[in-house]
Parts: C-alpha cells; structure tokens; sequence
C-alpha cells in the first residue's frame, strides 16, 4: 500500500540495487571512446547507448537548462538527415528511442533488433559532430522545454519543494540548479548558446558507448570503429570541475505554502558522501544505512516505529543517492497523520534518530537486508535495458569497471559497525536543510470539480 | 547520407523477425486452472501474475472503494502473522510482491527466487487466501487511501481523467474512482472489505501468466496451492457502460500555469472485425514510441506542449478513443484546435501510403522486442488471457498488423474519429475557453 502513497506524493523509493556482473567486455577506440558490451542472447535484441560525461551541473553559469535543451535538439536535422529523421528511422525499424539529462550525464539510446545496430550507430555518430542549430527550430523547440518544465515541475507543489529545497542545500555547486533550467534562464537559451555547448561536450573522447543484448564485443568492436572510428577527438576537452561545497556551518530552512498541497511533509537533507573511483566503502555503507532507517516497505525503522507502532506518521522514508559525481545528499521524509503538525513531525524524525544512534541496529533486519541486495543480483539481470542503463550512469560518475564490479562484494562486506560508524559520522548534530510542504493557514476555497 | 539510411530502413521490412521467439506452453493445474508459461531457466527466479477479473466495477454501490482498500490490506497480514511480521517474513526471502487494483481486474503479481519459492509460495497464498484484516492495518491503510483521494483531488492529471468519467458513465461504476470518495471510505466497515474479498478473488475467473526457471508441471501445483482455498464462483460482473458525453468543452478551474486537457469520445470493441485497423490508426494518430501525427502537428511543429498522446481504451465495459495532452493556459485553446483539425482530416481523408507503411514497420518490428525479461512476459501472458486472445496470436500477431490496408484505415477513420463528439475536459486555468461552450 506505501507504495501507491507515495507514488501520490511524489516520493518514490529507491530500491536496493546492486549492478549484476555480467558479462561485460571493455574497450576503447583510438579517439578515446570508451566502450561497453553486456553480452544477453535471451532475446533477438540489442540496447545501443551513447552517454556523454557532460550534464546539468557543467553548464555556463546563466545558462541553466542548456545541456537538456541540446539533448532534445539532438533529434532536429544534420548534415545528412532532416530534422526528426532520426526516431522516424528508428521506427521504421521496429525500435524506440530517447534520451535523458541529469546533472552528471546525458545519454542517448535506441532498443532494437540485434541487425540494426550498424545503422543505429551510422545516425548517431552522424549527430555527434554534424547537428545543426537552425533558429527556426531551436525557437520552437525552447517553447518545448517551457511546456516541459511547466509540467513537471510549475504544476507540482512537490516538484516546485523539491527544487526550492535544493538550491538550499547546494551552497555553491550547481546540483542546485535545476536540470531542466530556471524558467527565465531558459527563457533566453540561444541557438548560439547550445552550439557553444555542444561544440565543447560533444565529442568522442568524452563519450561512452554501451550496447547490451545479443551481441558479440567483436561485432561491436568492428561496428564501433567503422562509424564512430572516424571522428577525431577533441584536442581541447575541458576537465569537469564543478565549483564545491564550502563546510556547511549553518542549518537552514525552507517553507514552501502552495494551495495545491494535500498532505504536508517535513524533509530533512544534508550533504554525504557518494561512492569514489576506489573507495566505495562509505557510500555501501550508507546504502544499508538508508534502507534500515527508510527503505521500502514498514520493516524499516521509520515505517514501523512512526507508521505502525506509533501511528503518527503516513509515510516515513530515507533516501540517499549514491552514485554522483560529487557529494550529494542524503534525505529524511515524514508525512505526518492529519492533525500532527510539521514541527512533531520534525520532532519525530530526530527522536527515532536518536534512538537508532543509541540503540543500534536489530540483527535479524540486518541480515535480511543483507540478503535483498544479493538478490538483487539475481533479479536485476532480467533488464538488460536496466543493466546497460546503471553501467552507463555509473561509469559516466567517474567510477571504473573494476568499481562497478566489485561494488556488489562491497555491499556484502559491510558490517553493523560499518553502518553504524557511517550513521554516527552523518547523523550526529549534522548541519542541515530542514524543508516544510505546507497547505495555506486559511484554507482557500476548495478546489471545485 | 539520406539515400543510404532510407535504403537500410527499407531493407528491413525482410530482415524483422516475423514473429516473437518466445514458446508459450498452455498449462492446465491438476485443478483446473489454466495458466500460460514461458519456461526460461537462465536465471533462478520464477515471475508470476494473476488477473482476477472483475476489479473495483464489483464494489456495492454503498461500498465504493472496498475492492482498492481490500487489495491494499492483503499484504498487511495473513495467516499466523501480523503485518509487521508478514512483511519480515517476504523481505527475508527477497520475494517481490505486489496487490494492485484496477477498474477491470485485480492482479497480483509476484516474484519468487528458486531456492526459497516453496516458502514465499506459502506466503503468497496466506495473503491471498487468509488475509486478517486486521483492525489496526485497516485503520492505517484507510488513513493511507484517505491521503491519496486527497493528493488526487488537487491533482490536475487525476482531476480531468475523474471529471471525464463523471460526466461520461452517469451511474455506471466507470463513473466513479476505484479508491472511492473521503466519505465512503471513511464508512467502511471490516465486513465490506470481506465481501469485496470474496467477490474480487475467486478461482473460476483469474487469468495466470508465469515465466522463468519453472517447469509446467512445477507450475501446475505452485497455482493450486496458491489459489487453492478461494472459492470457485465469481459474482456476476455489471454490464456494459453507456457513453453519454457528447462534443464540447469542460472547464475545471485549477490554479496552475499550465492545462491538462483529457479528452475522447466512444471507442471500438476487441472483437470488432475492425480493431486491428483503429489499432494502425490510432498508431498513426497519436501512438507512443512514434512520430505521430499529434506529435508531430501539436508539439514538434508548433511547440504546444511536452507530449501528447491518443490511445484506445479497451475497458471491458466500454471502449474509448481517448488522449491527453498539457499546455500552458495561453496555448491549449490552439492546441485544442489542432487536434480537432487532426481528427477531422483523418477522418474525411484517411491516412497516406507513407504512414500506413511506416506505423506497420514499427508496430512489426517493436513487437517482439516487448517480450523481454521474465516479469514483462508474465504481464503480457495475463493480459492476453484477460483479452480471451488465444495463444497462437503471438505468432500470428504481426501478420494481423500487416493485413490491415489503407482503405481499411481510410474507414475505420471515417467510422471511429468523430471530431463533433469530441468531449475535452481541461483543468487549469485556459484563457479562451468557458466551461461548457
């Protein structure tokens, strides 16, 4: 049931997840590409990624929403194809494609017949160096974005919190920028402004090709070199260093009241550590911490003491995100029952804190949790398409293949003292941002229907 | 480098697998249930589903939303064990399960590892056949529901598809919202949500789809063991839906910056000679995964909005040519205008050539790429069963596409696309429009 509830609200679990090593070949081509082939012959098809080490967060300062901006320009004319061509062949081929933006990554993707895959490559090599930015076309396709941002985001009181809070915890690194872009930044994006960026990303040396499905790496080898062979790497690739964090001194705190908001919620967020090209150990560490405190489902420590036992709580969850470049957040929710207020909600979060930093973990919970991440392995190898998706995000975050492979062992290797000396060093008198989603005092009229 | 790649698209058309490469088994159970099974021992985990056909159009008029509180308790206790030790107890074992209602049905569907599944089995059928509706767990799964029909209220997605089946459905139960309304769920008792168990999970109308490192007769006695305590009869399901929406436009007031607009008019049957021909059309119309002709015209030549799609609804009670779109408040009359202008060019001249081709090559082509991962298969397995398609259309599903010609488009156009009856229900705050003109 807490999963509908919080699908309503915008709050969607992160499932333990630990990649499964399979067969995975690596390579690089003379420009630089990095390569990855997931070798999967279940079914007679082939996922065809091309991530760029470019997002969000290495945008001109002003300039917030150009990376995604160019993402979906990347589907307008080349040299070679007119605008729109390049999904209309995909289709006629029986495949689907798309595209995705975040703040660390910008990844292009087609899921096809296994014999397509020259052609997928022949098209997207031919858009790497030969897009065109015509002014007809961006300025419409900037209309486009507008009505996406307007969708996802102006339209939801959640969203809307959820950007606010943010730019908040964000001091000085631009995870606190939005990757769809402030609206009146996006507002001015120019055609000249994405050819810039993407004459300075766009490139095979910062390129990763992974194809997963019914492939062989020497097919893909041979495909490789033929279309993405020939395009010269970029002798002037800038280095990504983002502007970072300073010490977090002060805590801080966001109110955010929109007439839209059905169940208020306090959130709690402060900076943590992610997993590092050779030391991953923190990172695994607080992975298991997060799902003891508030994974899925009311065996977690928030969800049975606030939402079960105590009854206080709709929903209690932790969050934390791994896998990003730079250091990044680890997050507390509490949507209280009607009639608590956001302040005992507030309260409610740091008592059970308490409790777990004098208590210590329950050994049973541990071990189940231990075992769900194993299995984890097992089910995860029923997605190639997911598969050639977390090998993409993880090595376009600076991780290496002996990273990604040796995470799930790491996983394995974490003690209750890891954990604990993990929650300790986060958890104790952490500076923070604490956020209230609240309702207006004097409710408006109702929404009518 | 035209030339070429439209060569290569062409070349295709010969080279597509003509059909999935999938071997669907047709299982009996030793007691009688029938289930499909695509056996694939690759990896060690089976993954099922069941559809219990019915769903929430089996709710007493008195008791709406007992069929979508009752599917919510399922996991909150069952057998000897309380929700808290329940939920241990399928963490544990890594099993996977899920109890989801919908209008038409209610489904379970599960995953289970092989070297635990006679365990989480036991689990499974405790939860599906000795729920304790506990009265604790339905107290905090009611406040959970109570949340949501409030989070749907201001929810403009949610609003205009409610809005839409209020003024659509009259007093049929399509008219009404699965979770039910603050008031009825707030009146219902432990005793409404055991009849809604009884009437929602039987034996004689549940559907199965299995795939993964299970053998047929492995399947066979995991199902009744499973199933084996509900009872064999099925209430009677209510009858068909009236569509008495007619054209015009709905108005919600809703304070945003952007539009959501919901809108249709009647749809086709299943078994209507014509389906497979509204089913290329409406590909060409406003399919997902392509450049369809809303798409095209409302977003990529005119930057109207995000996305905008058309589907057919195959309700079992009734049929619809539905689509949704969002707009800011200053664009969605135009975006409005243009997809009327698309309903009625489609329907006085039907479709070209060029589209008819190039929907079947994507819809030939995409199909077997579906069958991908054992909990996907199961899903499709199911939902064909719940369809009463027959196990041979996996194979024959493509030729069906391929068949449909464009004379045949050009009059299901004409029959199925009413631009006139087009109903738009917009939430948000629309400059230009008035409620009901």
């Amino acid at each position: 049931m807490l999963h509908r509830l919080a699908l309503a609200l915008g709050l969607t679990l992160t499932p333990v997840m630990a990649p499964a090593a399979g067969d995975v070949v690596e390579f690089f081509l003379d420009n630089g590409m990095q390569v990855v082939v997931i070798a999967d012959d279940r079914a007679p098809a082939v996922t065809h990624m091309v991530w760029y080490r470019v997002g969000a967060a290495d945008e001109p300062p002003g300039q917030s929403g150009i990376a995604h901006f160019v993402e979906h320009l990347m589907f307008k004319a080349t040299d070679d194809m007119a605008s729109g061509e390049f999904s209309k062949v995909v289709a006629a081929n029986g495949g689907s494609d798309n595209a995705f933006t975040s703040w660390d990554y910008t990844g292009y993707f087609q899921r096809i017949a296994a014999d397509r895959l020259g052609l997928m490559m022949q098209m997207e090599a031919d858009r790497m160096r030969d897009i065109i930015f015509d002014p007809v076309e961006v300025a419409t396709e900037r209309s486009v974005i507008l009505e996406e941002r307007a969708q996802r985001t102006d339209s939801s009181a959640g969203a809307l919190f959820n950007e606010q809070m943010r730019a908040t915890l964000f001091l000085n690194h631009p995870y606190g920028v939005p990757i769809i872009g402030w609206r009146h930044e996006m507002e001015a994006l120019s055609r000249d402004d994405a050819q810039a960026f993407h004459d300075m990303w766009y490139h095979p040396n910062n390129a990763i090709l992974v194809v997963a499905g019914d492939v062989t790496a020497e097919d893909v080898r041979a495909l490789a070199e033929e279309h993405y062979g020939p395009i010269p790497a970029s002798p002037s690739l800038p280095a990504r260093a983002r502007p970072t964090e300073p010490p977090h001194i002060a805590n801080r705190r966001v109110s955010f009241t929109d007439e839209r908001v059905a169940n208020p919620y306090v959130s709690i967020q402060m900076l943590a550590p992610v997993r590092e090209p050779g030391n991953q150990a923190e990172a695994a560490a607080l992975v298991i911490l997060a799902e003891l405190l508030g994974g899925g489902g009311q065996t977690s420590l928030l969800a049975r003491r606030l939402q079960v036992e105590e009854e206080r709580s709709l929903f209690a969850a932790a969050y934390y995100d791994s896998t990003s470049l730079d250091p990044s957040g680890f997050s507390l929710v509490n949507v209280p029952v009607p009639g608590l207020s956001l302040e005992e909600a507030e309260a409610d979060l740091w008592r059970i804190i308490d409790d777990f930093l004098s208590q210590g973990i329950d050994a049973d919970h541990f071990a189940r949790i231990k075992f769900q991440i194993a299995a984890s392995e097992i089910y995860e190898e029923d997605s190639t398409q997911g598969l050639a998706r977390r090998w993409g995000m993880e090595l376009t975050m600076g991780l290496g293949i002996a990273d990604i492979e040796s995470w799930p062992d790491i996983l394995a290797a974490v003690t209750p003292e890891d954990v604990m000396n993990a929650a300790r060093s986060l958890l104790t008198d952490p500076v923070h941002v604490t956020g209230h989603l609240m309702r207006p005092a004097v409710a408006n009229a109702e929404i009518s229907q | 480098m035209i030339k070429p790649l439209i060569v290569a698209a062409f070349a295709a058309l010969f080279a597509l697998p003509a059909t999935a490469t999938i071997e669907i088994e047709d299982v009996t159970s030793p007691g009688g249930i029938s289930a499909w099974l695509v056996e694939d021992r690759s990896i060690p985990f089976v993954a099922l589903e069941f559809w219990f056909i019915g769903g929430a159009t089996l709710d007493a008029p008195e008791a709406r939303g007992a069929t979508h509180l009752m599917m919510g308790l399922l996991e909150e206790g069952a057998g000897d064990l309380n929700a808290q030790d329940y939920a241990a107890a399928v963490e544990g074992l890594a099993a996977g399960f899920s109890f989801e209602s919908y209008r038409d049905a209610v489904v379970v569907s599960a995953r289970m590892l092989s070297q635990n599944r006679d365990t989480a089995a036991d689990l499974l059928r405790a939860a599906i056949s000795t729920p304790r509706f506990d009265q604790d767990a339905i107290e905090r799964v009611r406040a959970q529901v109570l949340a949501i029909i409030q989070s749907n209220a201001r929810d403009p997605e949610e609003i205009a598809a409610a809005t839409f089946n209020t003024l659509a459905y009259g007093d049929h139960p399509y008219a009404f919202a699965q979770e039910g309304t603050a008031e009825s769920v707030a009146a219902l008792s432990r005793d409404d949500i055991l009849t809604a168990h009884r009437a929602a999970l039987t034996r004689g109308r549940v559907v199965v789809g299995a795939a993964g490192d299970i053998s047929a007769a492995e399947l066979g006695q995991l199902i009744d063991h499973i199933l084996g305590d509900l009872p064999a009869e099925a209430p009677p399901r209510p009858g068909p839906a009236d569509f008495a929406l007619t054209g015009g436009i709905t108005v919600v007031d809703f304070p945003s910056p952007q539009s959501v607009a919901f809108f249709g008019h009647a749809g086709i049957e299943r078994d209507d000679p014509d389906f497979f021909a509204a089913f290329v059309l409406n590909q060409i119309l406003g399919g997902s995964g392509f450049r369809s002709r809303l798409m095209s015209e409302v977003r990529e030549k005119r930057g109207l909005t995000y996305g905008i799609g058309s589907f057919l609804s195959l309700a079992d009670l009734s049929p619809g040519m539905l689509g949704q779109f969002s707009s800011s408040n200053d664009l969605v009359g135009q975006a409005i205008d243009v997809v009327k202008a698309q309903w009625a060019d489609l329907a006085t001249n039907g479709v070209t050539q060029e589209e008819r081709d190039a929907a079947i090559r994507y819809m030939t082509g995409e199909y077997p790429l579906r069958f991908d991962g054992n909990a996907t298969i199961a899903g499709i397995l199911a939902a064909m069963q719940s369809d009463e398609i027959p196990v041979d259309y996996v194979t024959n599903r493509n030729a069906y596409v391929e068949a449909v010609t464009l004379e045949d488009l050009r009059r299901v156009a004409a029959r199925l696309l009413r631009p006139d009856d087009l109903h738009f229900v917009v939430v948000g705050q629309p400059e230009g429009l008035s409620p009901g003109n």
